[in-house]
Formats: structure tokens, C-alpha cells, sequence
């Protein structure tokens, strides 16, 4: 079987392209030697690096630079949001224990708030969404208002990363900004596929990362308002408005804030190019799997571009992706691995699926990188794949009929293999 | 014949992964294959010597990595926990002693893995098995063998394979011993190479089979009586105790003639387990179930045959042939110890013909004779 590099890469989602100018301005960093918190000349010059760096994420992101805090990346950032500003909202005792978030939210946030509501006394309340895994404003009003003074904070992603459905962030923004309340937004994959502004959505604190727009793995920030402080959770050298500490990663940030500079400039573009990209691929799956259902909203404003989400009947999602890995094809059962075993996506259980739907699903997700061709190739190997995944869906008792009559291929080979 | 798309399963061992490397030399287009079989993986295993942790998965797709082959990990927790585990559990509240090993691979490496390989267009399933497969049975179907090694020899829990599951195996290593396996992993600069072997039960984290039942089966107390049914002594759970044990039996009075006592059978209603002197022990007719024939067709006349009746043990000479849905074994010359649900496993020489699940053993009075 094939399984060098993909020759077509659909797991953007996943992690996708650095960019040529982010991964060469990161290259000539990388060779620089300097400490941004160091005081002498080589200091300074590291130091310069990141703030014109976080002047452009900044701007890529509609903050002030003093509203970026660079972390590792996403889940350091989610971390330091959920934890940090559920810390810092308790007075003198579990005056605000409450903890509001979406069904589908990523592992990042999903385990980080469930962490609090098993070790730090949270009350954890999943909000519901609907069968396209959107979050009615009407649910979170409802929900806040069973008892406003004692929710702590509210975490509801921006887009989500397995169906891509795109949350009305500035409505919600607003209903939590009504009773004061924090209100954080996973932007992880939102980001250089949406218009992403923290000001403008009135949310309190909001995660990006590099690597999914282009950027390298390892740099990310949580980009969060002035006069929030958040209870760490590194400590150490305070080299972040105090709230995170480690030493900055003066050539990862290099490369995230240009790639978040060029993803904010090429946005439009780019999003309307992997839209009918998306859309031509959706046409392909369906019209070679006319069964095959697609989860999360219908193409438009509620999905993300570049997300195409299906589920196929009768099919397990792993033996989906191995023939289609085995054929050249990348793409994700999207969902979180235990020793490489998917388990059924918590997100399509959350829009109603049921165990055999959540289990026979697959992610395809568009890049920069992406063309026609891809969509085509795809297209061409999607119905011969399903069919397949099918059979062995189906399959009992093969094993009793597989004496496959005379001649015996595997045993001829077994003596060849053991001679070797 | 090459070029055969082979799903090699790799349990993270030694064997599996320089099974996998010989397939791939010779020219097959191999994938390798990690199952993962628990649900929770870190629930099982925490050492070195099982096959179904974390770490575990890992060593196997490092394995793969340097063999350069694709890795995939499957996962077939609930039919490993419906097949194996609780048929294990079950087989054991009967009184009887199961062979898990041979049970998946009856029911899961040859049967779910295989028929889920095959559906989706592999055409074998290559395992680390120490066994010979030469394809000279009867219809040119394959011929299961003892392996060169007959310390490492695994061809008995391969037994209860059919014709059709074996035309589908590949077990690269029977022509190898354990100790040239070892050398040509490092040689390929494998790092399982000097991994310990694995032993016990893969699904039983700490090795204490006795505690993983009690915690399955609960307290289910009965008497330990001798042959007149006279009771010594009490337990609480028949499953327990194993034909041929003498140690733990906890019993206060001691044997009449100051001899040590043995478990000589286990009762699957009453719960009772039977105690005896050494001899006791004794049987030379067996009574088993469920014959599968894969070194020749089912016989119509009485065949003679060495058979093997538990992991490891020692063969015995006898005559065997099919009574109604059974099968019939008259050994030579008494075996001491046999329990049910093992499995017999009929031999010519070296080649596996065939295997049943013992279902009751006894010592004859007057031999039972053949049919004529």
C-alpha cells in the first residue's frame, strides 16, 4: 500500500501548510541567539522580534498588542483561559462555581472544564446544541439566567473543528457581557477561514494557534482582554503580563505572526477559493454515495469553508480512512485517539447521532494548498472505497467461507516468507 | 507467490514484528495492524509482559515504522471482551479450564480480524505464531506443523483453526527458533528485540487469575469432598481450582494414607471439587467436542495419533475416532491430569490433523474399543 506522503493532503483541519514566507522568516530567527527577556543587545533584538510580532497578531486578530499572550499553542491557551479565569472569579470561597460550555467543544476545553468540575468543585453544565451543532443564544440566556450570579465563566468555540459549524460568537458575547460575566471562544479553527476580532466580538478572552493557518506547531496565543488576570497555570518567570511564563519561542512567534498576518490579509480570498472547493467536493461524495450524509450546517454563513463532515452508512470511519490512506487520500475520523483507537465522536453524539452514524464518519478539510484536483481524485476513489468499507461492515462469518477453493495463495507465500 | 496484500498483526512483541519484516521481504504489501483490546488500554497491563498496553501499541507502530510498512490500530475491544473474556469467565463457572489464546485466535485474530481483512481486500493475515503452514493437506489446503522450536512450538492453541482460517494464515517464523528470531529483530535494528516474552493471560493486568474470577464471579461457595463424597473442606468458588492442582486446597484432615491430594474433578452444578489420591488422576478415556479437522478430512474410520491435551504438554499415543457430533479418544496409556475444556489436539509426527474441546475424561474399566 501506498503510505509515503499523501499525494492528497484533506486534514487541513488537522494541521496544514506552513506558509513559504512564515517558515522562512522562522528559519532565519531560529539562527539568531537571544533571550527576549534579556537585557543586553542580543536580548533586545529577540525582544523587538516579538513585540512587531505580536503588534501583527494583534492586528491579524483585532486586539491590542497588549492583549496577546503567546502560550504553546491552542490547549495551553484553552487551558489557561477555562482554568485561569475560573480561579480568578472565586472569591472567598466557591462564590461563582458555575461553569457554562458547549457539548462540542474541543478536548482542550471540554477536559479542562470537566477537570473543574471534578477536582475544583465546578458545576459543569454542558449546553446543548442542534442537530447542525449550533448553540442558540436562547439556550445560553436560559442557561445563565437559572442563576447568573454564580457562573464563573462561559466557553463557547467559535467554530468546531469536526462539523464546522460556526457559533453567532458576538450574540453570545453579548448576552455574557450583560450580567459580567467572562466569556471565551476556542477561534482555533475559525481563525484565516472567519473574519476573527476580538473587539468585535465582545468576548473576554479568545484562543488562536499557528499551525492551522499556516504557521509552525508550538506558537499560539490566547488573546484576552485588559484587566482580566486570569490565575496562571505556568509559573515561573512571569514573562507574560504574569500570567504565563516560559521562555518565548522568539522564532516560532516569528512564524505565527506572519502567517496570521497574511491569513488576515488573503481571508476573503482564500475563503471563497476552498468554498467551492468544499462545495465541488460535497457534489462528488454525494452524487458517488448518494447515502452519505453531511453532518453539521448546510454550506453557507453557519459552516466553515473549508469543512466537509459526512457520515456513511454502514461503514466504520477507520476502515474508511485506511483504504482511502492506502489510495494517497489523508483525511481524519476526527476525533480524539487512545492508543490510535478512535472513540465515537463526543460531537456528533452531541447533534443527536447515534453510535453506528458517529462511528462511520470522516473529515475533509481544505488548505491553502488544496486544488480541484484533489476534489477530483477523491471524487474518483470515494464510491469504490465506501463500498468496500461496506462489505466489511457487513462481513460474517467470512472466515467459515474463505476455503476459497483449490490453490492457496498464502500458505505458498508463507513458505517463501519463512525461507527468507 | 508474492505480491499478496498481508494484514501482519502486530502485538508490540518480537515475534509479531519480525513475522511482519519476513512478509515484507518477501515481497507482500504488508500492513501492519495493532488490536487494541481493551477499551481502556491502560486498565490492562502495566509491565512488559502482556500485549495490550499503551506501550504495547506503541513498540508495534515503532516496529512497523522500521520495517516501513503502514500501522493501523483496530480496534476489537468488545468482541475481544464478548469472545475471549467472558467466554473465559463463563468456561470457568462451568468447572471448566479454557485456553483463552486459543479462543481469540479461533474467534478473534482468525476470524473477526480476518474476515474484516478480508472484506476489505487483504489476502492474508501473517502472524508471530511459532507454527509451520506448508500447503500439502488434503485438497492442497494448508498443513499446520509444529514449529523447529519446540520449546517456543505454539502449533496447539493454532489447532482449533479450520482448513479455510489456515488458507488465509501466514506465520513466517515456523522455520526459525526463538533465539534466531531475537537475533535477526536486532539485526534489523528492531527495538523489541530483547523484549520479555509474554506470559499469563494478556487480560489479566497483575497475573492473579484466581482474584480477576472472584471479582467476575463473586463468592459462589461449595464443598471439597473426597471420592465417597465425603466432605474436607469448604471454598468459595470452584473456578478457583484447576484438574491436577494440589496446592491450596486448605484442607484441615489429612488424607488417610498421609498422601498429598489432588484435584480430580470440578462439578458444574453443585460446585463441588473433587479430591483423590496421585493415580486418580488417571484417564485414558476422553470424550470432546466440537472436532475441527484441518490435517484431514473428518475420518470415517478410526485414525491413530499423538495428542497433545494442554499448552506445553506432553503428547500421549492413542486412537481416535468420531462417535455422533464428538470425538472419541482412546489413549495408549493413562495421561494424568485432564481437564475439561482444554483443548485435544491430534497430531501425526508433527502435523496438526485436528483438535476438540475435552468435555470429560475418565479411566476406563474395560477400554472402550473402536468401531470395527
Amino acid at each position: 500500500m501506498v503510505n509515503s506522503a499523501s499525494a492528497v493532503y484533506l486534514d487541513h483541519a488537522a494541521t496544514t501548510t506552513m506558509a513559504p514566507e512564515a517558515l522562512a522568516a522562522m528559519v532565519a530567527e531560529l539562527s539568531r541567539t537571544g533571550n527576549a527577556s534579556s537585557l543586553h543587545n542580543a536580548g533586545r533584538q529577540a525582544r523587538r522580534v516579538v513585540e512587531e510580532s505580536r503588534e501583527q497578531i494583534a492586528q491579524a486578530f483585532g486586539a491590542r498588542p497588549s492583549e496577546v499572550v503567546f502560550t504553546s499553542g491552542g490547549t495551553e491557551a484553552d487551558n489557561l483561559a477555562v482554568k485561569g479565569l475560573y480561579w480568578a472569579r472565586q472569591g472567598a470561597g466557591l462564590t461563582r462555581p458555575r461553569v457554562l460550555a458547549t457539548a462540542i467543544e474541543h478536548h482542550a476545553v471540554l477536559d479542562s472544564v470537566q477537570w473543574l468540575g471534578d477536582h475544583e468543585g465546578a458545576e459543569v453544565e454542558w449546553l446543548p446544541v442542534d442537530n447542525t451543532g449550533l448553540l442558540s443564544p436562547d439556550t445560553l440566556r436560559a442557561a445563565i439566567e437559572a442563576d447568573p450570579d454564580r457562573v464563573a465563566l462561559i466557553s463557547v468555540m467559535w467554530a468546531n473543528n469536526e462539523v464546522g459549524a460556526i457559533q453567532p460568537v458576538a450574540q453570545l458575547a453579548a448576552i455574557a457581557a450583560g450580567h459580567g460575566i467572562p466569556f471565551h471562544s476556542d477561534a482555533v479553527q475559525a481563525a484565516g477561514q472567519v473574519p476573527v476580532s476580538l473587539a468585535d466580538s465582545g468576548a473576554t478572552a479568545l484562543t488562536v494557534t499557528g499551525h492551522k493557518i499556516g504557521g509552525p506547531v508550538g506558537a499560539g496565543a490566547l488573546l484576552l482582554a485588559r484587566g482580566e488576570e486570569p490565575v496562571p497555570v505556568l509559573h515561573g518567570g512571569g514573562q507574560e503580563r504574569d500570567v504565563r511564563s516560559g521562555t518565548l519561542d522568539t522564532a516560532a512567534i516569528r512564524g505565527f505572526a506572519v502567517a496570521a498576518e497574511l491569513a488576515a490579509a488573503g481571508r476573503a480570498e482564500h475563503a471563497a477559493r476552498i468554498g467551492q472547493l468544499r462545495d465541488a467536493l460535497i457534489d462528488r461524495v454525494l452524487a458517488a454515495v448518494p447515502d452519505a450524509v453531511l453532518n453539521g450546517p448546510p454550506p453557507g454563513a453557519a459552516r466553515l469553508p473549508g469543512n466537509a463532515h459526512f457520515s456513511f452508512p454502514g461503514c466504520e470511519g477507520d476502515a474508511l480512512l485506511m483504504l482511502l490512506d492506502a489510495k494517497g487520500v489523508a483525511c481524519s475520523t476526527g476525533s480524539a485517539c487512545t492508543a490510535g483507537v478512535a472513540q465515537p465522536s463526543h460531537v456528533l453524539l452531541a447533534l443527536g447521532a447515534d453510535l453506528a452514524r458517529a462511528r462511520g464518519s470522516l473529515r475533509f478539510s481544505l488548505g491553502r494548498p488544496s486544488t480541484m484536483a484533489d476534489v477530483d481524485v477523491l471524487g474518483a476513489v470515494i464510491g469504490e472505497v465506501v463500498d468496500r468499507a461496506r462489505r466489511a461492515g457487513r462481513q460474517s462469518g467470512v472466515s467459515q467461507a474463505a476455503a476459497a477453493g483449490a490453490g492457496n495463495p498464502a500458505v505458498i507465500a508463507a513458505g517463501q516468507a519463512a525461507a527468507s | 507467490m508474492t505480491g499478496l496484500r498481508v494484514l501482519a498483526a502486530m502485538s508490540g512483541g518480537v515475534d509479531s514484528a519480525v513475522a511482519a519484516a519476513r512478509a515484507a521481504d518477501a515481497g507482500h504489501d504488508v500492513t501492519g495492524v495493532h488490536l487494541a483490546l481493551s477499551a481502556n488500554p491502560t486498565s490492562y497491563r502495566t509491565g512488559a509482559r502482556g500485549c495490550c498496553t499503551l506501550e504495547d501499541a506503541r513498540d508495534a507502530r515503532r516496529a512497523a515504522d522500521v520495517i516501513g510498512i503502514p500501522f493501523y490500530v483496530w480496534d476489537m475491544a468488545e468482541r475481544f471482551a464478548a469472545e475471549v473474556v467472558d467466554d473465559f469467565v463463563a468456561e470457568y463457572a462451568r468447572g471448566n479450564t479454557p485456553n483463552p489464546c486459543l479462543r481469540c485466535n479461533e474467534k478473534i485474530k482468525f476470524a473477526a480480524v480476518l474476515d474484516r481483512a478480508l472484506a476489505l481486500g487483504f489476502d492474508a493475515v501473517c502472524t508471530g505464531h511459532h507454527a509451520r503452514l506448508e500447503a500439502t493437506g488434503p485438497n492442497g489446503a494448508a498443513r499446520l506443523r509444529r514449529s523447529v522450536d519446540d520449546a517456543k512450538d505454539q502449533s496447539y492453541v493454532l489447532g482449533v483453526l479450520t482448513s479455510a482460517q489456515l488458507s488465509r494464515a501466514m506465520f513466517p517464523l515456523g522455520d526459525s527458533t526463538k533465539d534466531q528470531v531475537r537475533a535477526e529483530a536486532a539485526r534489523r535494528g528492531l527495538a523489541v528485540a530483547a523484549k520479555p516474552d509474554s506470559h499469563d493471560v494478556c487480560f489479566i493486568a497483575d497475573g492473579d487469575t484466581r482474584g480477576f474470577l472472584r471479582r467476575r464471579l463473586g463468592s459462589a461457595p461449595g464443598a471439597i469432598v473426597d471420592a465417597d463424597g465425603q466432605v474436607l473442606g469448604q471454598h468459595d468458588g470452584s473456578y478457583g481450582f484447576t484438574v491436577g492442582q494440589r496446592r491450596g486446597l486448605r484442607i484441615d484432615t489429612p488424607a488417610a494414607d498421609g498422601r498429598p491430594r489432588y484435584v480430580l474433578d470440578i462439578e458444574p452444578v453443585s460446585g463441588n471439587v473433587r479430591v483423590g489420591r496421585a493415580e486418580d488422576l488417571d484417564v485414558d478415556e476422553i470424550t470432546a467436542i466440537g472436532p475441527v479437522w484441518s490435517g484431514l478430512n473428518p475420518p470415517q474410520a478410526p485414525v491413530d495419533a499423538v495428542v497433545q491435551l494442554r499448552a506445553h504438554g506432553e503428547t500421549f499415543p492413542a486412537t481416535c475416532w468420531l462417535a455422533g457430533d464428538g470425538l472419541r479418544i482412546q489413549l495408549h496409556a493413562p495421561a494424568r491430569g485432564v481437564a475439561r475444556g482444554q483443548a485435544a489436539v491430534l497430531y501425526d509426527d508433527d502435523v496438526v490433523l485436528g483438535s476438540a474441546t475435552i468435555a470429560s475424561a475418565a479411566r476406563a474399566q474395560v477400554p472402550a474399543r473402536p468401531p470395527l
